[in-house]
């Protein structure tokens, strides 16, 4: 059972995570059915994946951030104790996101693991819930499973937006690589979220 | 490389002379042709091997005379004082020195004379002058030699004529010639070699002579036996023709008779057919043998006689030709013995045929095999003495059924002692208490009972609880847990297919036990078990082995089964010998979970390792690859012995398989029964606090349990519905054990950074940093060091407090009222994480925790010390080392960095993490 599948940057790569605790990366030039390499060092099944440049970031039920540093062959492992939902890459990719199961969004410094922001407000206790960061890295996002869409401020912490997006849970939440622009998926329904001031062309 | 080749040559032995080296340039001599090759003697004559007189090929001094200055003409001189002697030359004086040398002709050597020489040699040159003679112009002339020849008669022969012995008499006394009858009884056999003809004719000779009465003669003369060796390279038995019967023979002595014995008619016949044959004067004697061209190769050497053809057809054996060779058995048997006495040959004298044939030998049938009789030989397990051994082993027969009936039946001598103590009607003997129960307190027992029968109201319906906590409380009764193990295991197994999983490698005969084992298991075989346990071994010991075995099994099917898709743990199980071990592990979470509960992220919850990128990932990534040279993908691996199951159950730990959609209806139903697991889906900060006094209680129960040999099995069947069920609980459970002990103590947590804090502020980070690295690896070791024994750490807790585990453990099963309650929702809840028991205890454990909550960690990190006490003795020996470095003001970095920190050490460690 996959979790969650990504692209590399040149998607010359696949990677998936799945729910047998491996994070699998699969060739897109060939057609060998096996994967290149398989990480089965997470304990659980792995919920979440993202990819850089030259990193793998993978977050497990086993309530670890696993980052594969390509470059630099080093396999960095950050316990944050509650089954990981999600992570995500800042767009400076100097942090790293991870949503976890006690409703509580960190962020961590990549280099160091350490704690640079906690984010609570929300409700994450049961669902793999998405978490975002906006395209200019000031604020911090992440689905709930009241129904709403939380934003907070990056640095200071504070909750700035609650977007009531409906009443179900919000399963998915997707942000624009560079614009203002945001995708919620909740209810069976897609929803394509822009500020006021956003005028279609 | 000379060198060598000289102490070569030293060492060869060489036979023969070396070749001349050639030199450069030289050219190979051609090799002298064979009929320029010349002898020379060892005066260096050429091609003179004999003197004149024997032939040899010169004479004198190369052909010439005497000496190389020539032949010198003897002077004579003769004087009238002085006559010269009229020398008389012999031929030796024509001589060379070949002809006088031991092969010339005249040897000078000391040889016998004819008068001593042995007489066979006499007869050689009889026969040759008998031949010369014959051969001789004037046949018959040699005859006369022999007259006139003078007469050599040993000194033997001379006594024996004056004693009045004439030649061709025998030597003895006279005897009286008794008459012989004319013609011998054909009935008479002769036995032994026959006569020679010669003799014989000629006694037949003087037997037709006139005997007159009172006439002694002197005895036959006795043909010595020929001893001569055979000299020539004649065929065996062969005889040269004869030459005065060949040549002379149709005009001779006697007429040639080619075929002795044969009558004339017979081999006229014969000889006719031969000379049809084209065979020339009937000279076909041995001595020509069988020429090429002629077709008969028979027996050569064989004279054909017509005495061995049947001139007449008639009954050989009157009587016997009533019925032939197709005779009746008894008929011909009878018949045949006789025969055979007759054929027995010489008999010897004072003995006389038996007439009776002796009886034959009496044959004994073997014994008839009982019907139940198995030609394979099993050992019954040993069962000591002891009451519950022996209702164990009631239970054990019961169970099997047929063994039940097999002990019935057997003898006084196949009956253990109890069981014949049961007979007699003894009381038992009081042996080593078998039972965990006599080891507890009154009040204790007192205790357990109440729970026992409380629970087992509640659960009369389910069989397997009972059994269990029996189990539990009495080790010798493994086979209880056996066939629940068996009934667990039984169908999986059945299924399972390779073996090559062999936990036991390190130990081949229990490897081979353990082979048996399962392969019983997979047949369904239920009483079997105990038979492949070693009968040498004690009860607990094979008990233990039983556990072991099936814990085995089941880890082994675990994986295997189709239920091991929701497991995460397959990682290690197929490899034969060894286990790859990832080198670094993911420190154990405990003390992470404090960390991140301080908000303490960085150093303490992060874990870097040496990861391996695949090239083509790298490839693919657009990034160099950072290991070029190395050939590992992943983490590397450290190769570790497979000791036992237990060893890598520890290896990996990993994480249940249960659902989130489970999970969260428990949470919903039962919001106090939280699954102790953290890696749990809904883990929640309460939980976390928990978490200590839950490993606290897993690591009691199994050092209970395991002290009984019954490790956390009964735990988890008490509640499980079916095999399926309990199997991923008991799997998981087995891992929070693993868990539990290869989580590193507090202790040693604080020990590592407190030493590190003294130093100084911007050096200690990085100080840690390293340490922690070696102190990880130092315990992941250490895990699996513990894990063999087990034992010996648990002991250790156990000791520390077993006044809190009893009670805890007899709370169990009345906790399990609630349980039944909560049982009911979800799908399958896995056991462990469902009891309602746990919470309970959890609870208590927390009030106790709220009251007493630094206490209590330190108490429980005071377990832990004993737990890990190489660990501990490890890091006292750093700091000893540190102090040591210390006293001997040694100038290394460390001791000069901590050298300024001794005094601030009253920090406490609480203190230091907190920072």
């Amino acid at each position: 059972k996959v979790n969650c599948v990504q692209f590399n940057e040149e998607a010359t790569i696949i990677v998936s995570g799945s729910i047998d605790s491996t994070v699998r990366c699969w060739d897109c030039r060939s057609r060998r059915p096996d994967p290149v390499q398989v990480l089965d060092e997470a304990k659980d099944g792995v919920s979440s994946v993202k990819v850089s440049d030259h990193e793998i970031l993978s977050g497990s039920v086993d309530g670890r951030v696993r980052r594969y540093d390509l470059r630099a062959g080093q396999l960095y492992s950050d316990y944050v104790g509650s089954p990981i939902t999600s992570v995500c890459f800042s767009k400076d990719g100097q942090c790293a996101l991870a949503a976890s199961l006690d409703s509580t969004l960190r962020l961590l410094d990549k280099e160091t693991g350490e704690l640079l922001g906690e984010y609570t407000g929300h409700r994450s206790t049961a669902y793999r819930l998405d978490c975002v960061l906006s395209e200019q890295d000031t604020h911090v996002g992440s689905a709930s499973e009241d129904g709403n869409v939380y934003f907070w401020d990056l640095v200071e912490g504070s909750l700035a937006l609650s977007l009531a997006v409906g009443r179900g849970v919000v399963q998915s939440l997707s942000f624009h690589p560079t614009l203002p622009c945001l995708l919620a998926a909740t209810e069976g329904r897609v929803q394509l979220w822009r500020e006021e001031t956003f005028q279609p062309e | 490389a000379a060198e060598s080749s000289d102490s070569d040559e030293e060492d060869l032995v060489s036979y023969g002379t070396a070749l001349q080296p050639l030199q450069e340039g030289e050219r190979i001599k051609k090799p002298v042709p064979l009929q320029e090759q010349t002898v020379k003697d060892a005066k260096g004559r050429y091609q003179r091997f004999h003197g004149a007189f024997t032939g040899g090929f010169s004479a004198g001094y190369f052909n010439t005379v005497g000496t190389k200055e020539g032949w010198t003409p003897s002077a004579f001189v003769s004087s009238r004082q002085k006559r010269a002697d009229r020398t008389v030359l012999g031929p030796e004086d024509f001589m060379d020195e070949e002809d006088l040398s031991e092969f010339g002709i005249a040897p000078k050597d000391i040889t016998t004379t004819d008068d001593f020489a042995s007489k066979a040699k006499d007869k050689i040159k009889e026969k040759a002058r008998q031949i010369a003679g014959v051969v001789a112009a004037i046949p018959g002339t040699t005859a006369f030699d022999d007259l006139i020849g003078p007469s050599k008669i040993t000194i033997g022969v001379e006594l024996l004529r004056k004693m009045g012995w004439k030649e061709g008499q025998g030597v003895g006394p006279r005897v009286k010639r008794k008459p012989r009858r004319q013609k011998p009884d054909p009935a008479v056999k002769v036995y032994g070699c026959a006569l020679p003809p010669g003799l014989s004719e000629g006694s037949e000779d003087e037997e037709d002579e006139y005997q007159p009465e009172n006439v002694t003669f002197a005895p036959k003369d006795v043909m010595p036996v020929d001893l001569t060796p055979k000299e020539n390279v004649h065929g065996l038995g062969y005889k040269g023709l004869d030459p005065s019967q060949a040549l002379f023979g149709a005009s001779g002595r006697e007429h040639l008779n080619l075929f002795a014995g044969g009558s004339e008619d017979t081999s006229n016949l014969l000889g006719d057919l031969r000379h049809s044959k084209g065979r020339k004067l009937g000279i076909t004697g041995q001595a020509f043998g069988v020429g090429a061209l002629e077709e008969e190769d028979d027996d050569i050497y064989a004279t054909e006689t017509l005495s061995k053809y049947d001139t007449v057809l008639k009954d050989e054996e009157p009587g016997d030709g009533l019925y032939g060779w197709t005779a009746p058995k008894q008929y011909r048997s009878k018949k045949r013995s006789e025969r055979e006495v007759k054929y027995i040959g010489k008999i010897l004298d004072g003995f006389s045929l038996a007439s009776k044939s002796s009886t034959p030998s009496k044959i004994y049938q073997p014994p008839d095999l009982p019907r139940n009789y198995r030609p394979v030989h099993y050992f019954r397990p040993v069962i000591a003495a002891g009451n519950e051994s022996y209702h164990l082993q009631k239970a054990l027969e019961e169970s099997t059924g047929k063994l039940e009936c097999d002990t019935t039946q057997q003898s006084r001598h196949a009956l253990n002692a109890s069981q014949r103590r049961e007979r007699l009607g003894e009381t038992g003997l009081k042996g080593p208490a078998p039972s965990v129960l006599e080891y507890l307190s009154e009040k204790d027992r007192e205790r357990l009972k109440e729970v026992k029968q409380a629970s087992e109201q509640q659960m009369k319906a389910k069989m397997l609880p009972q059994q269990s906590r029996n189990s539990r409380f009495q080790p010798a009764s493994t086979d209880d847990a056996s066939h629940k193990w068996q009934m667990l295991l039984g169908g999986q197994l059945a299924n399972a297919g390779s073996s090559d999983f062999k936990p036991f490698a390190r130990n081949p005969e229990k490897q081979k036990r353990y082979e048996s084992f399962v392969k019983s298991l997979k047949q369904g075989e239920k009483d079997t078990l105990e038979h492949y346990l070693d009968p040498s071994m004690t009860e607990w010991e094979r008990g233990r082995e039983q556990e072991e075995f099936f814990r085995a099994a089941m880890f082994y099917k675990s994986s295997n089964s189709t239920l091991s898709s929701r497991f995460t743990r397959a990682k290690y199980e197929d490899d034969v010998d060894k286990v790859e071990v990832p080198r670094d592990q993911e420190n154990d979470i405990d003390d992470k979970e404090t960390a991140v509960k301080m908000k303490m992220f960085g150093k303490l919850t992060r874990d870097k390792f040496e990861w391996h990128p695949e090239k083509l990932l790298c490839k693919r990534f657009n990034v160099p690859d950072p290991y070029p040279d190395s050939s590992i993908v992943g983490l590397p691996k450290v190769k570790r012995d497979k000791y036992s199951v237990f060893n890598f159950l520890t290896l990996s730990e990993p994480t249940t398989s249960v659902t989130p959609a489970t999970n969260e209806k428990i949470q919903q139903n039962n919001s106090s029964n939280k699954p102790k697991k953290p890696s749990r889906w809904d883990v929640s900060d309460k939980e976390k606090e928990k978490k200590d006094s839950i490993s606290e209680f897993i690591s009691l129960a199994r050092s209970k349990v395991d002290a009984q040999q019954q490790p956390s099995v009964p735990a988890t069947e008490e509640c499980g519905t079916g095999p399926s069920d309990t199997l991923p609980t008991e799997v998981t459970n087995e891992d929070k054990d693993q868990e539990e002990e290869s989580r590193p103590s507090m202790d040693l947590f604080k020990a590592i950074f407190a030493s590190s804090s003294d130093e100084k502020s911007s050096s200690s980070e990085e100080e840690s940093d390293e340490e922690q690295q070696p102190t990880t690896s130092v315990i992941d070791s250490e895990t699996t060091k513990q894990v063999d024994l087990p034992d010996s750490s648990l002991s250790n807790v156990q000791e520390n407090m077993p006044a809190t585990t009893d009670p805890d453990i007899s709370l169990l099963p009345a906790s399990k009222q609630e349980l039944s309650a909560t049982e009911e929702f979800g799908p399958k809840l896995p056991p462990a994480f469902s009891s309602g028991r746990f919470c309970r205890l959890h609870r208590k454990e927390k009030h106790r925790r709220n009251r007493e909550k630094h206490k209590t960690k330190r108490e429980h990190k005071h377990k832990k010390e004993k737990k890990k006490k190489h660990k501990k003795q490890k890091n006292k020996g750093k700091h000893k080392n540190k102090k040591s470095e210390k006293d001997s003001s040694s100038d290394t970095e460390d001791s000069s960095d901590s050298l300024s920190d001794i005094d601030t050490t009253g920090l406490s460690p609480k203190e230091l993490l907190r920072r």
